[in-house]
């Protein structure tokens, strides 16, 4: 069957044969950076794609078509014609903090990259407080966002960020606490731990509906902290143009334009990881073959159909509902997201300390 | 009291966002219902709403008659001066002169598509056309003349 595990495992047992062990760390360094960046790469191609093709469905349209066949090849002409734009300065802008916001997002999402299991055995670095560590270094975007829309010296821009950082401090909250369900459950922040803790059943389907409610409440905030509509006050075209980037151009708004989908990618893999078990087939129960043909599936094919499928539900809303007020969008979380998400947790809590889910 | 109407909002916001999820979520699974027409491609197969407006025409019978009496209300009516009649006086069997068009003159560069002539033409003499095709290298031949030579006033219309 096929594993990614033997793969990595074979590559680290030859480095550590054949260089000695500091050497051998740099270069398993180097291979994680170079697939890191490739699949950035990817992810941006891949995914402005299927937005592209979603919203046109949605909107029954056809979406792009004429580049490539079935207008595969839309995005590698939009990326090349990215490449060869000028990367203006406006004149009167702060001209290091502006240079330097673009690279500041997208580092934040590099980070965050850090914890996910890809597959089986697959992931760069398991640390004992994953989730912690993800909520900790999701909310940093912010500053990225703050830097770009002050630095811009753009009114626009400045209450683009402005709104951004409302939006990320509040809706960090409840994100936070609808995360905090799963770890209550599994009793581990370890996302290996959380993953092995699904083996019988993802936590969508074991923890009854308390937990139903709680990936609610998290797709909701994971939208709102990823500034996409129907939450996008930070770019909200209509209004401020576009928010902190419009003073951008070139590659330097294309990497703003990347990490937006890397970070969809980001929050939609943790969500895939705590409530529908990351790289875990479905397993039903005592169905013993059910449960041995779901094995069959090599496991990366389960990740990135999780988190392909939360990613599509993402775009279904972005396509389907207007946007929000400023007002309504800080009534929405203080007034229901924050105490459904605090009632859901003592909630969540009994059924774990009682011991009824499966 | 208070938390009776919060649960009835809540489930209300709920309903109302799925019921739109259902309605585009039903879009996107059924292909079939993409109105995009990839136009140059299916030229010949091109199906135009029964609404759309293209340009002005005046209809004309097999004997090469029309429905305008030459009462100028179409020009009257146009917005932009898109439409300038030329009237003469025909000589009827009995000796009378009666008024007719000599000239119908349209200016297709000028026209919005609005439909007002249409609506103030007491005969119903001009109508919408669907042909949309209008590109020509010279702009004096987008000024049409909508009466076929030849051509006189259908016998009964006042």
């Amino acid at each position: 069957m096929f594993s990614l595990e033997g793969i990595t495992n074979a590559i680290q047992n030859w480095l550590y044969n054949t260089f000695n062990p500091s050497w051998a760390l740099v270069f398993e360094c180097l291979i994680v950076i170079l697939l890191a960046t490739g699949l950035f790469a990817i992810l941006g191609l891949v995914l402005v794609l299927m937005e592209r093709k979603v919203a046109a469905h949605i909107q029954i349209r056809l979406g792009p078509n004429r580049v490539g066949p079935g207008g595969m090849f839309q995005t590698v002409a939009d990326t090349l014609k990215l490449i060869m734009k000028e990367g203006l300065t406006p004149d009167l802008a702060d001209k290091f903090l502006f240079n330097l916001a673009p690279f500041v997002v997208m580092i934040v999402a590099m980070l965050l990259l850090a914890p996910i299991a890809f597959a089986r055995g697959f992931q760069i670095w398991d640390l004992n407080i994953g989730v912690l560590y993800v909520s900790a270094i999701s909310s940093l975007s912010v500053i990225g966002i703050l830097m770009a829309g002050w630095a811009s010296n753009n009114k626009y821009s400045l209450l683009g960020a402005m709104r951004s950082g409302a939006q990320i401090v509040s809706y960090e909250l409840s994100a936070g606490l609808s995360v905090l369900s799963i770890v209550v459950l599994s009793g581990s922040l370890q996302l290996s731990d959380i993953i092995a803790s699904q083996e019988n059943g993802w936590w969508l389907f074991k923890g009854h509906i308390p937990v139903i409610i709680s990936f609610v409440i998290f797709i909701i905030a994971v939208t709102a902290e990823t500034n996409r509509a129907p939450f996008d006050l930070a770019e909200a075209e209509s209004e401020l143009t576009a928010g902190f980037h419009t003073e951008y151009s070139g590659m330097r708004f294309a990497l703003f334009f990347l990490a937006e989908y890397i970070n969809i990618f980001i929050v939609c893999a943790i969500g895939a990881t705590l409530f529908l078990g990351g790289w875990m087939p479905l397993h039903i129960g005592h169905w013993q073959a059910f449960n041995h043909i779901m094995d069959y599936i090599p496991s990366s094919i389960w990740f990135m159909g999780k988190t392909f499928f939360l990613i599509f539900l993402i775009m279904w809303f972005r396509w389907t509902f207007p946007r929000l007020r400023v007002d309504q969008l800080l009534n929405l979380e203080w007034k229901y997201l924050l105490p459904i998400s605090m009632f859901n947790l003592i909630l969540v809590t009994v059924i774990a300390i009682l011991g009824w889910h499966f | 009291m208070f938390l009776k109407e919060y649960i009835s909002d809540v489930y209300n916001g709920v309903t109302s966002l799925l019921k739109g999820m259902r309605k585009t979520g039903y879009y996107f699974f059924h292909p079939k219902e993409i109105i995009t027409q990839q136009y140059p491609e299916n030229r010949a197969t091109l199906n135009l709403p029964e609404r759309f407006r293209g340009e002005v025409v005046m209809t004309h019978d097999e004997h090469n008659e029309h429905a305008c009496t030459g009462c100028t209300a179409c020009e009257l009516a146009c917005p932009n001066g898109t439409i300038k009649i030329i009237t003469k006086f025909d000589v009827t069997p009995e000796g009378k002169k009666k008024k007719a068009i000599d000239t119908f003159i349209y200016h297709l560069e000028l026209c919005t598509m609005c439909n007002l002539c249409i609506v103030a033409c007491p005969t119903d003499a001009i109508k919408m056309a669907q042909n949309f095709e209008h590109s020509v290298f010279d702009r004096n031949k987008l000024t049409k003349k909508l009466n076929l030579p030849g051509s006189k006033i259908r016998e009964g219309v006042e």
